[in-house]
């Protein structure tokens, strides 16, 4: 089994992400992550899923996405020809004697600190689940209160979109 | 008739650029001639949301809606009252989901069923899950509570859209009155075109009150769907030069050639081809059971001829059907050499059980139409298979292992013979709808098929108690041909209050209750892999006669005859052939222990086909 990213393009329409996600758990499939937003076009929704599953039963997963009737398009992005990231928000334990090494960590990972409190830093971060979990392995030592992490999000390289073409001229 | 059709509608919205793609060519070209031009269309009219639902029936061709009214829906019922469509008052909102399966199936129109919310829209849920597996063209319209009540457990309230999300082609929860007819005729034309499948619209109850405009026709809005009708020129080359050279090859002849109007195109490829036909439970009539090339059925119970044919084929030629378990048997050993050229309207079906080596996507019928071509072309090069070994040793499997059953040693009535008769008797006009069980597999096994859209059943979803309902559907659908229900005393007693309505709306269906007594299929499996320990599965019909199925069948306003000889089938069945006036029940009483023949084993290789018990059929593997 290996890791895919699907972007699909559904109509912004009530309920689409049932219909969408209750695919997955019905033929069988577990969803890694799951980010949903809007696109440029206001009328369309970008839902961004990782999963971890076999070629064929890939295949057949994307044909049975491909037959929702308000999904309009889906591409499997290739991680190399794609940029994916993530976002997290995380509360340390951060009193006065240990503040400097926290943000030197912070530093490190080009991360920010949104929120301070006498005893804790909020960090925000963004980046692949890779260098997210780096640094949540670095912050561990110093307590992590809370954590809340985003689904991926991930955008084709170069000039070319997913979001143009004849599929989508009508929606 | 002057409205329009489904089919007229749907070919009209199809010139808008938001569905150029899907185009109406799937639709039944056989029964072109009962579309009609298109009335001109009114102009906006102030009406309420329910009248605008109703006008929007009307417009879309809707002949006939079986349904029960309810709370929410009780708006809607107010304009039905005078509507041209014509209502038919079911007794269980199931028997109304499938009349409308069984409309829809005789007929190749978009059967309606209407309930009302809660309980009302979940008793549609089998019949819609049955739709499903089977896909049919069904729009079921149920009502909704209120929209300030959704979401608050209001009084007969439930999510149906979510209920049906994995049972429906698609489904709406309507938002606004404005959305009532473009809804509509987005729900037929979704249930209708492309793989055709049941389609839900929920509509809140004051949504049927409020105040709108209704115009017609509206514009769909679905980007997301463009069926692909047309196969790629360059798959269906391939197949030709793999039809014309293979040895062993078959059709595998599904319920999708049905559906796409492919019949008459299928015999030209088989006639031209001299390949051998294969036709599965829901393909049955597609293919004429008399004609030399059919083998019959394929599968669980399928003629030895045809489970052997398939697995030793060097070539599966797979049109409209789905690798279903029941046809397949053990996966990993269905068909083991075939080379396999799938063709199907929906991409996600190729593929999904077994590879295919040739995948082709696209309506049965140009498949077929462009198969023909493609294989005169291969024809005119000089190159045609050889299929005289082939054909030498199929022809001597049907011989030696023709279907058949034994006369019952103990004296009672043999059900094959029942049906045998039936079949006969009514002959190869009649449409006949069976139940699920012993009864179905000898009705799709002992009546012979000749003509398309004469054999309804339950096959994907294996729904007992459809046979009553559907039959009442079909003969609606066609008022001038006889309707036989094949029915088992136990699907019989889940829906047989649909007799009820039949007696009032003077639909005369006949109903052939093969009553042995028992869950005649779950009692087979109990005595081949339970060791013969029967539990729960003697009805009663026979030991205490409860109930009495000729009282039952006064009772609900028909005709009940009962027949318990095998010298009394004959005069029994033209007996009920002989009213005409309102529904005949006849309860014939037979043998318990009949089993249906040949069998391949849940779970087992089709090589493991018994021919009868304890009997394997002798294939000759060195010939291959």
């Amino acid at each position: 089994m290996s890791k895919h990213t699907l972007s699909v393009l559904v109509e912004n329409k009530p309920g689409v992400l049932a219909r969408v996600s209750g695919l997955f758990s019905r033929r069988g499939f577990n969803i890694d992550s799951l980010a949903v937003g809007e696109t440029e076009h206001a009328e369309i929704s970008r839902i961004t899923i990782v999963v971890n599953a076999d070629e064929s039963p890939l295949e057949q997963v994307t044909k049975q996405l491909n037959k929702l009737v308000n999904v309009l398009k889906i591409v499997e992005l290739d991680p190399v020809q794609s940029v994916q990231r993530e976002l997290v928000l995380v509360k340390v334990r951060a009193d006065r004697a240990i503040r400097s090494q926290v943000l030197e960590t912070v530093n490190l990972f080009r991360a920010r600190v949104i929120d301070v409190a006498p005893d804790t830093l909020t960090i925000e971060a963004t980046g692949t689940a890779d260098k997210l979990d780096a640094l949540l392995r670095d912050l561990e030592p110093y307590g992590i209160k809370e954590m809340v992490q985003s689904g991926m999000v991930a955008i084709g390289r170069g000039s070319r979109s997913i979001t143009t073409g004849p599929a989508l001229r009508a929606a | 008739m002057t409205r329009p059709t489904p089919e007229t509608i749907a070919h009209r919205i199809h010139a808008t650029p938001a569905t150029v793609a899907a185009q109406a060519g799937h639709h039944q070209p056989e029964r072109a001639a009962e579309r009609h031009p298109v009335p001109t269309p009114p102009g906006p009219a102030k009406v309420t949301g329910a009248q605008s639902l109703v006008k929007a029936l009307e417009s879309l061709g809707v002949e006939v809606a079986f349904g029960i009214p309810g709370g929410a829906i009780l708006p809607a019922y107010d304009p039905i009252y005078d509507s041209s469509v014509r209502h038919i008052l079911v007794r269980h909102e199931q028997g109304a989901g499938h009349a409308a399966t069984g409309y829809a199936q005789a007929t190749g129109k978009v059967g309606v069923c209407i309930a009302t919310s809660g309980p009302g829209a979940t008793n549609l849920v089998t019949p819609i899950a049955d739709a499903y597996m089977d896909s049919v063209a069904v729009v079921a319209i149920t009502g909704q509570v209120a929209r300030p009540a959704i979401g608050t457990d209001a009084f007969q309230e439930a999510d149906i859209q979510g209920i049906t999300l994995p049972i429906t082609k698609h489904n709406f929860l309507v938002q606004n009155a404005e959305e009532i007819p473009r809804v509509l005729a987005e729900a037929f034309h979704l249930a209708s075109t492309g793989r055709p499948g049941p389609v839900l619209v929920d509509v809140p109850k004051d949504v049927l009150q409020a105040q709108t405009t209704f115009s017609w026709p509206p514009t769909l809005d679905l980007p997301g769907y463009r069926p692909t009708l047309h196969p790629h020129g360059k798959q269906i080359r391939e197949a030709a030069r793999l039809m014309t050279g293979a040895k062993r090859p078959v059709l595998y002849v599904g319920g999708g050639v049905l559906k796409a109007g492919a019949t008459e195109a299928l015999r030209k490829l088989a006639e031209l081809t001299g390949i051998p036909v294969v036709t599965t439970l829901m393909a049955r009539g597609a293919f004429p059971d008399s004609h030399q090339q059919h083998l019959g059925m394929p599968g669980m119970h399928g003629s030895v001829a045809a489970v052997y044919a398939l697995q030793k084929a060097d070539l599966l030629v797979a049109l409209g059907a789905r690798f279903d378990d029941r046809v397949t048997g053990k996966l990993d050993s269905f068909a083991p050499d075939a080379a396999i050229v799938h063709a199907d309207i929906d991409p996600a079906e190729i593929g999904k059980n077994r590879a295919a080596d040739v995948p082709i996507v696209g309506d049965a019928k140009y498949v077929i139409e462009e198969l023909l071509g493609a294989i005169a072309a291969e024809q005119a090069a000089g190159r045609a298979g050889d299929r005289t070994a082939w054909w030498a040793q199929l022809d001597d499997l049907r011989q030696r292992y023709p279907l058949g059953y034994d006369e019952p040693s103990d004296g009672t009535l043999a059900p094959q013979y029942v049906i045998e008769r039936i079949g006969k008797l009514a002959g190869p006009d009649a449409i006949y709808c069976a139940g699920v069980g012993q009864h179905q597999m000898w009705a799709s096994q002992f009546i012979s098929y000749e003509k398309p859209h004469t054999w309804l059943n339950s096959g994907g979803a294996g729904t007992m108690g459809y046979a009553v309902p559907a039959a009442m559907g079909a003969k609606v659908g066609q008022p001038d041909t006889t309707v036989w229900a094949i029915d088992g005393d136990g699907c019989f007693q889940m829906t047989n209050q649909e007799l009820a309505t039949c007696a009032l709306e003077r639909i005369p269906i006949k109903v052939a209750v093969i009553n042995n007594g028992n869950l005649g299929m779950v009692r087979q499996w109990q005595t081949l892999f339970y060791g013969e320990r029967y539990s729960n599965t003697d009805l009663g019909t026979h030991k205490h006669r409860i109930p009495d199925f000729v009282k039952l069948a006064e009772a609900l306003g028909c005709v009940g005859l009962r027949c318990e000889t095998k010298e009394d089938v004959d005069k029994t069945i033209e007996a009920a052939m002989a009213i005409n006036d309102a529904p005949v029940v006849i309860d014939f009483v037979v043998g318990k222990d009949a089993m249906v023949w040949p069998m391949v084993a849940a779970g087992t290789s089709n090589d493991e086909i018994m021919f009868a018990r304890g009997v394997r059929p002798a294939f000759d593997e060195d010939e291959l």
